[in-house]
């Protein structure tokens, strides 16, 4: 009785999850894309590392480093673009975008010289 | 040091010694010899620069007798008629060219000879320095000689004469010219050499007074030689570095033309001593085998001067020679008393003709009463004197023996200048015989022996002792000469070697007969570095007129020292084999660290594929999303800018790209920079654009 209606809770949590980020605006839906894309591939780095050992380490740091970095930045962009924030109101979307841009250039720029 | 010496080897060696250990007054000149003549083909073989060498060169051959190249005569003989026919040669060159003409006797043309002779008289009359009269009176005197011309006689000869003289000091050199006022005496021989010449081509008789001045410059000159204690005589210039000077040889060999060719032409006495005469050959064949063309030409040529100053004078039976000198000289100073060498003595000119017939005298050897005056019979096939029968008390050693010659036609006594008693330094050589020898330690308190053997320094047994340091080493032995009497050497050493080649070296005294040493090694101990162990004991005995000077292992010692206490001075340290410490290291072997250990292609690369499967998932997510470009400006020029936009964010992506696979971080930066400043403007204005729009869509 008890482990049904945990189900059914998590069951309806889950839908009203899904209907509301439905809600959301189809730009933010892009960057939820790309960050889970990010944070993917660095998933599939570590595994491999785990496999084969951690022998250029500094590649290993540099790969992982640059996926996380890059979602850290998106998630920043998301915060800036997303109309509800109160507090960066003032901020124009492209001008977020602008430094999503910049600073995702100058953190492959160091992520590449890490690598080796 | 060599293994034993061999007599014979060690008696090249003692005559060695020998050569090098003259006392001055005592010396040996050898006339000029069949090295002499080797020796000239090799120092004359190349070509030459000038008239001078080639004379020098053709003069040297033909005093030697040796054959020259045919080529070198033709090339010589063309080379003369140049310098004869052509009117810018000067007047030394026509002189050489003379000169050499005089031994090779080319073909003239008479023309050429006109001018010369010419061209002579001419500088006879105007010059004013030495050397143009030198050159010019020269040149006539050989034309006249080689009979190129008849009748040739100088227009003033006895200005010509006086013009010469009043270059002359008082101290009997001469000045190159009136205006110099450097004198020298190859200036003196040049000078005389001249006048002689001008005697000679006068065609009445010179002033007796003039001549009888030269003939005192010449002794003159003859007091300003050098001199050696054995009779050399020679001439230098005072001035090293004047302006003329080329060493004494030079000097010497300009003296003696000079009054050589004024002998010849001058009657009555020259007075010059017989020894002065004696020495100038000494001099030159004290010279050896000179080395330089230059040295050789000046040697050979004042020897042949000094040999042939005969002249032939038609008109005057008195003739005014200068003295002809003989040289006495050995062709082997060390004789073996085991072999029985005859001693041999060789008389003959300076150029190794024969003497006129004399007797060579052993008088007596100097400070040895047993050699007794005897004579040397001739021995007419090899032109030796030869000294049969040394007597049978003469023992081996040092001499110094002392020969007179004496001519058997009293007549030569005044031709030919000899030495008047002749120093030689003999050496008889013969097998010293080792006798009574014996090796022994004692005890050193009592005297006792302890171990005592003899020893066979012919055979090969080596001796074996032992001996601690109170106990004492002694060696013994005696050394008797063929006649039995002692013999002390000049070396007796007795050197001891330890295992480590640190070695002592004991010189080995004497008392009359009997040579002994006794080594005390209580009072050695520190000497020999508190070494034990086993010491090698060798024996060095050796003198210049022993054949058998040996150096022998006798045996070996082991030698028991006490400790060495903390100061004592440690042994020298020995030098090391050269190859073992400059010679190559032992090999190193690197050791690498071990590579990382790497995982398998395959698996490398399928993770590379696993890694690409999130970007799929990606575009996918994007296509689900309904992904549009419709915000894309459709006007020209924003759309531009944006296509700009992305194609610079790409360029910068390529820039990593091709910054990760080969450029270095300089020159990613530096691109970089234009790209980023063109990324910055042209982004700019996108996105300027895009928010003018989105608030344009906004507000309306």
């Amino acid at each position: 009785m008890g482990r049904s209606s945990t189900v059914k809770e998590t069951q309806a949590l889950f839908q009203s999850l899904r209907s509301a980020y439905a809600a959301t605006p189809n730009n933010l839906k892009i960057i939820d894309v790309y960050v889970g894309f990010a944070v993917l591939t660095a998933v599939i780095q570590v595994v491999y590392m785990a496999v084969v050992g951690s022998f250029p380490f500094n590649s290993f740091l540099s790969g992982v480093l640059s996926c996380i970095g890059t979602a850290v930045l998106a998630v920043c962009l998301r915060i800036q673009v997303n109309k509800d924030n109160k507090e960066f109101k003032d901020v124009a979307p492209e001008r977020a975008f602008a430094d999503f841009i910049l600073c995702n250039l100058v953190l492959h720029l160091v992520i590449m010289n890490f690598m080796g | 040091m060599a293994r034993s010496l061999p007599g014979f080897l060690a008696q090249i060696v003692a005559v060695a010694l020998i050569c090098c250990s003259f006392a001055a007054a005592a010396s040996i000149f050898q006339p000029i010899s069949d090295s002499h003549r080797s020796a000239a083909l090799e120092i004359f073989d190349r070509s030459f620069g000038s008239l001078e060498e080639t004379y020098e060169a053709l003069r040297t051959f033909d005093v030697l007798g040796l054959e020259r190249k045919p080529d070198v005569g033709t090339t010589a003989c063309q080379s003369v008629s140049q310098t004869l026919a052509s009117s810018s040669s000067n007047l030394k060159d026509i002189f050489y060219a003379l000169k050499v003409n005089g031994v090779l006797k080319c073909e003239l043309d008479a023309e050429s000879v006109e001018g010369t002779v010419s061209t002579f008289q001419t500088a006879v009359g105007s010059a004013s320095s030495l050397l143009e009269f030198y050159h010019s009176i020269g040149g006539l005197v050989l034309v006249k000689d080689q009979a190129l011309k008849g009748d040739l006689f100088l227009a003033d000869a006895e200005g010509a004469f006086r013009s010469i003289k009043a270059l002359s000091q008082s101290d009997g050199r001469w000045r190159y010219s009136s205006s110099n006022p450097e004198s020298s005496t190859h200036a003196a021989g040049l000078a005389l050499e001249a006048l002689a010449g001008v005697i000679s081509l006068s065609s009445s008789e010179i002033d007796q007074s003039l001549i009888g001045t030269t003939k005192n410059d010449i002794l003159k000159l003859f007091e300003q030689a050098e001199k050696y204690d054995d009779g050399t005589v020679y001439f230098d210039e005072e001035e090293i570095d004047a302006h003329e000077s080329q060493g004494p040889l030079t000097s010497t060999w300009s003296v003696v033309r000079g009054i050589t060719s004024f002998a010849a032409v001058t009657s009555g006495n020259l007075n010059l001593p017989g020894e002065k005469v004696l020495g100038l050959a000494k001099f030159f064949l004290g010279v050896g085998i000179p080395g330089g063309a230059k040295d050789f030409f000046n040697q050979v040529d004042s020897l042949a001067c000094l040999e042939s100053n005969r002249q032939v004078l038609s008109w005057n039976d008195s003739l005014c020679l200068i003295a002809i000198p003989l040289i006495l000289s050995l062709p082997a100073t060390v004789n073996s008393l085991t072999r029985k060498d005859a001693l041999k003595v060789k008389v003959s000119t300076v150029l190794g003709s024969d003497a006129p017939p004399l007797m060579v005298k052993l008088v007596r050897a100097k400070d040895t009463p047993a050699i007794e005056s005897q004579e040397l019979k001739f021995d007419s096939e090899n032109k030796v004197h030869v000294l049969e029968t040394l007597k049978k008390s003469v023992d081996v050693g040092k001499y110094i023996f002392v020969f007179e010659i004496v001519f058997h036609d009293p007549e030569h006594k005044k031709v030919y200048a000899v030495e008047s008693k002749a120093e030689v330094p003999i050496f008889l050589t013969g097998a010293v015989k080792v006798g009574n020898a014996e090796i022994a330690v004692l005890d050193s308190d009592l005297g006792s022996t302890e171990t005592q053997k003899n020893l066979d320094f012919a055979g090969e047994n080596l001796v074996s002792l032992s001996a601690n340091h109170l106990q004492k080493l002694r060696l013994r032995f005696q050394l008797t000469t063929p006649l039995g009497h002692p013999f002390k050497p000049h070396q007796a050493i007795l050197k001891l070697t330890h295992g480590s080649k640190v070695d002592h070296i004991f010189v080995v005294g004497s008392t009359g007969k009997q040579f002994e040493i006794i080594l005390d090694f209580l009072g050695l101990v520190e000497k020999f570095y508190y070494l034990s162990g086993k010491y090698e004991i060798q024996l060095t005995v050796g003198d210049a007129v022993m054949e058998n000077s040996f150096f022998k292992v006798i045996g070996h010692l082991d030698l028991d020292l006490p400790e060495a206490p903390e100061k004592a001075p440690r042994p020298p340290v020995q030098p090391v084999d050269a190859y073992s410490r400059f010679g190559p290291k032992a090999e190193i072997a690197h050791i690498f660290r071990a590579p990382e250990k790497r995982p398998p292609q395959e698996l490398s690369l399928t993770f590379l594929g696993l890694t690409v499967l999130p970007l799929l998932g990606f575009i996918i997510g994007l296509l689900r999303l309904g992904v549009n470009l419709k915000n894309f400006p459709s006007a020209a020029a924003p759309a531009l800018f944006a296509a700009l936009f992305h194609l610079g964010i790409g360029a910068v992506l390529l820039l990593y790209v091709l910054f990760w696979l080969k450029l270095d971080l300089f020159t990613t930066l530096k691109i970089l920079g234009f790209l980023g400043v063109f990324l910055l403007f042209v982004g700019h204005r996108t996105l300027s654009h895009l928010a003018s729009t989105t608030s344009k869509v906004k507000s309306a």
